[in-house]
């Protein structure tokens, strides 16, 4: 076992890469084989962030490297992606990290907010000495956002807000929180504030007990009558569509990552397909069943490989429309769920034991698959693009 | 950046960083047809020890200021390296781009790169202490013969003297050794002596911007002779299996055994 990886490339996908491209999927693969790796397992035994690894990713670039200017690395939306793949070929829970500090953080800063917001945030969190969460999600408000509760009324040259945010990825590390909220200033149309966590009445809990993204860190955020100066206010926010404009950043991140989920499921069970034997001393991986099942991953992966490079690549040209985005997310965060199950499988019940990955990244995909729209409202985007009817 | 000459630090060293790519240490290797080399159809990667000399020199260059440009000679493949180095820090690449450079033997891989570099006036040249294909490591000594400069080999560490560089040889055993030379000087670097660095994503899209000359087997082949190396075959060990009995009494088996062991299998 313990061949070095060396990607999945079954149809020279490659050859449609630049070699900036390779380079920069290259940085990343080797940052986490030397960093993540070695010590992941521990990190969610002990469900720990390995926050050690922040400065270092801040270093390489690794946060809003699609942002122009503030220190950002300038990357594609091909970069991007494949830098998501690595990190998630790592652990789902890192590029989750990576994701909301990017995609939900410094992306509405970066979209939304005021010349002073952006200096005053954007260079710190790039280089990861400043961190961000994003709070949308309420224990009552989920794949329907419209619902929130939290509200942000105004007095004199502040803003207060008060409500519950729930699975909030990073909530209690972050140093900023982009906070939604119905505004009763605005008509009670949702928008986005930048809270300082240190200001009184707010307050960040972690979520424990999770059998899934263990090594990132998941909070509740409690908010009693918090006072923002009312420069806070993201002043180019409008309505719950910005709230969908971020987050169609970091689905797009995720629809890459799970195929690095799915590929470190695919290469840890080809290997141990190929070195385990049974039956008249042959490796598993001469069984018909077992090839059925290693195809089924290499079909599914490449196939996700090629949509997501269409979606990249349209993104770059600003072509791209939400329901490709759902397309994705929806087709790979599956693929990569099955993908894992049956790594699992071929693994038997070595499958089950933190030596190997698989069952880490399969409880983590479990999340995935839920979180920044679930499977089935994707689903349903994509329904309502290609019927014209919403169905939800 | 540090620029030759320019306010934030006074130039004292130039560095050429030779580098070769070879096939990735554990990449499955198919032999060719003839089966004189490997197929070209495999995965390559930066020469280990090159990527060390690499290393070194950006960290001299952080210390003193200065220059540093890479070089190699290979197929349009090897640019890979070069665009690598750019993307850690290098400054400016030179590539001998040309098919005939596969295979070519050492010293004509040095006269080319003196060739090459004749126009440039560099105080050093890093090379890796030697390649993972062939192994040779000669490279660096025959390219400080063909400029007249000193060499030295298995550089662990390089210390800056006013006369000139003060540096550590690793020899056999666990013994080094101190040299003090003068520059210019080519020096062949030691694997495992530094920490790389990662390419960073900013460094990647800033090497685009970067000099890359090219210079083609015609700029070069007045320098060049022939090919003084040709591989005649190249094979994968056979796994053999073979078991004598010797005959005789204890003593004359022994005696047999030892003869054996010495002369034929060489283990004694």
């Amino acid at each position: 076992m313990a061949i070095k990886f060396k990607g999945v490339d079954f149809l020279e996908f490659d050859t449609l890469l630049s070699d900036e491209e390779r380079m920069v999927r290259a940085t990343t693969r080797e940052f986490i084989e030397d960093n993540l790796l070695p010590i992941i397992e521990q990190c969610n035994r002990d469900g720990r962030f390995p926050r050690e690894l922040v400065k270092p990713m801040g270093e390489l670039g690794f946060f809003g490297p699609t942002l122009r200017g503030y220190g950002c690395a300038e990357m594609n939306n091909v970069e991007y992606g494949l830098i998501m793949q690595e990190l998630e070929r790592g652990d789902s829970g890192l590029r989750s990290f990576a994701s909301v500090q990017s995609g939900l953080v410094m992306y509405p800063i970066y979209a939304f907010g005021s010349d002073e917001q952006k200096d005053r945030w954007l260079p710190g969190m790039a280089k990861g000495d400043k961190l961000g969460c994003f709070g949308l999600t309420e224990p009552d408000s989920g794949s329907n956002p419209g619902s929130m509760r939290t509200r942000a009324r105004r007095e004199g040259t502040e803003y207060v807000l008060s409500g519950e945010k729930m699975w909030i990825t990073s909530g209690s590390i972050a140093d900023v929180a982009v906070i939604w909220a119905k505004s009763d200033e605005h008509g009670g149309k949702v928008r986005g504030f930048l809270v300082e966590t240190d200001r009184p009445g707010f307050v960040a809990k972690d979520i424990h007990g999770k059998w899934s993204l263990r090594a990132s860190v998941t909070s509740s955020l409690s908010m009693q009558d918090v006072r923002i100066p009312a420069e806070n206010l993201l002043p180019k926010s409008s309505g719950l569509k910005s709230a969908l404009m971020c987050l169609n950043q970091a689905r797009y991140g995720i629809a890459w990552g799970a195929v690095g989920a799915a590929m470190a499921c695919y290469d840890c069970a080809l290997q141990y397909a190929q070195f385990r034997k049974q039956f008249r001393d042959q490796p598993i991986a001469s069984h018909q069943l077992v090839q059925q099942k290693l195809v089924w991953m290499i079909n599914e992966i490449t196939k996700a490989q090629f949509m997501l490079l269409q979606v990249g690549r349209l993104k770059d040209q600003d072509k791209v429309r939400p329901e490709h985005i759902s397309l994705v997310k929806r087709n790979n965060v599956w693929m990569a769920l099955e993908c894992a199950r049956m790594a699992r499988d071929i693994l038997g019940a070595n499958g089950i034991a933190d030596e190997y990955p698989i069952f880490r990244h399969m409880a983590n995909l479990e999340s995935v698959k839920t979180y920044e729209g679930t499977h089935d409202i994707h689903t349903l985007i994509v329904g309502s693009a290609i019927t014209g009817i919403d169905a939800f | 950046m540090l620029r030759p000459n320019g306010p934030v630090a006074r130039c004292w060293v130039k560095i050429l960083v030779c580098m070769k790519q070879v096939p990735q240490k554990d990449a499955p290797l198919k032999l060719n047809e003839g089966g004189t080399w490997i197929r070209e159809d495999v995965s390559y990667e930066v020469n280990e020890p090159d990527a060390y000399a690499l290393e070194e020199a950006l960290r001299q260059k952080e210390k003193h200021g200065g220059e540093v440009v890479v070089i190699t000679a290979g197929p349009a493949r090897a640019q890979q390296v070069l665009r690598e180095a750019l993307a850690k820090g290098a400054d400016r690449a030179i590539h001998l781009e040309d098919d005939r450079f596969v295979g070519l033997d050492a010293f004509n891989v040095a006269r080319a790169f003196a060739a090459a570099i004749k126009e440039d006036a560099f105080d050093l040249i890093f090379t890796g202490l030697q390649s993972d294909d062939y192994g040779y490591a000669q490279t660096g000594v025959l390219l400080a013969e063909l400029m007249g400069w000193p060499h030295a080999t298995i550089i662990m560490q390089i210390e800056k003297k006013d006369s000139g560089i003060r540096v550590k040889r690793e020899l056999e055993a666990g013994f080094f050794q101190f040299v003090e030379m003068p520059l210019p000087a080519v020096l062949t670097i030691q694997s495992g002596i530094n920490k790389l660095r990662y390419a960073t994503l900013i460094g990647i899209k800033q090497a685009k911007n970067k000099p890359m000359r090219k210079v083609s087997w015609d700029d070069v082949s007045g320098a060049v002779g022939e090919n003084l190396q040709k591989v005649e075959k190249l094979y994968v060990p056979q796994k053999t299996k073979k078991t004598e009995y010797l005959e005789g009494s204890p003593a004359e088996v022994a005696k047999k055994l030892v003869d054996k062991l010495r002369n034929e299998v060489r283990v004694l």
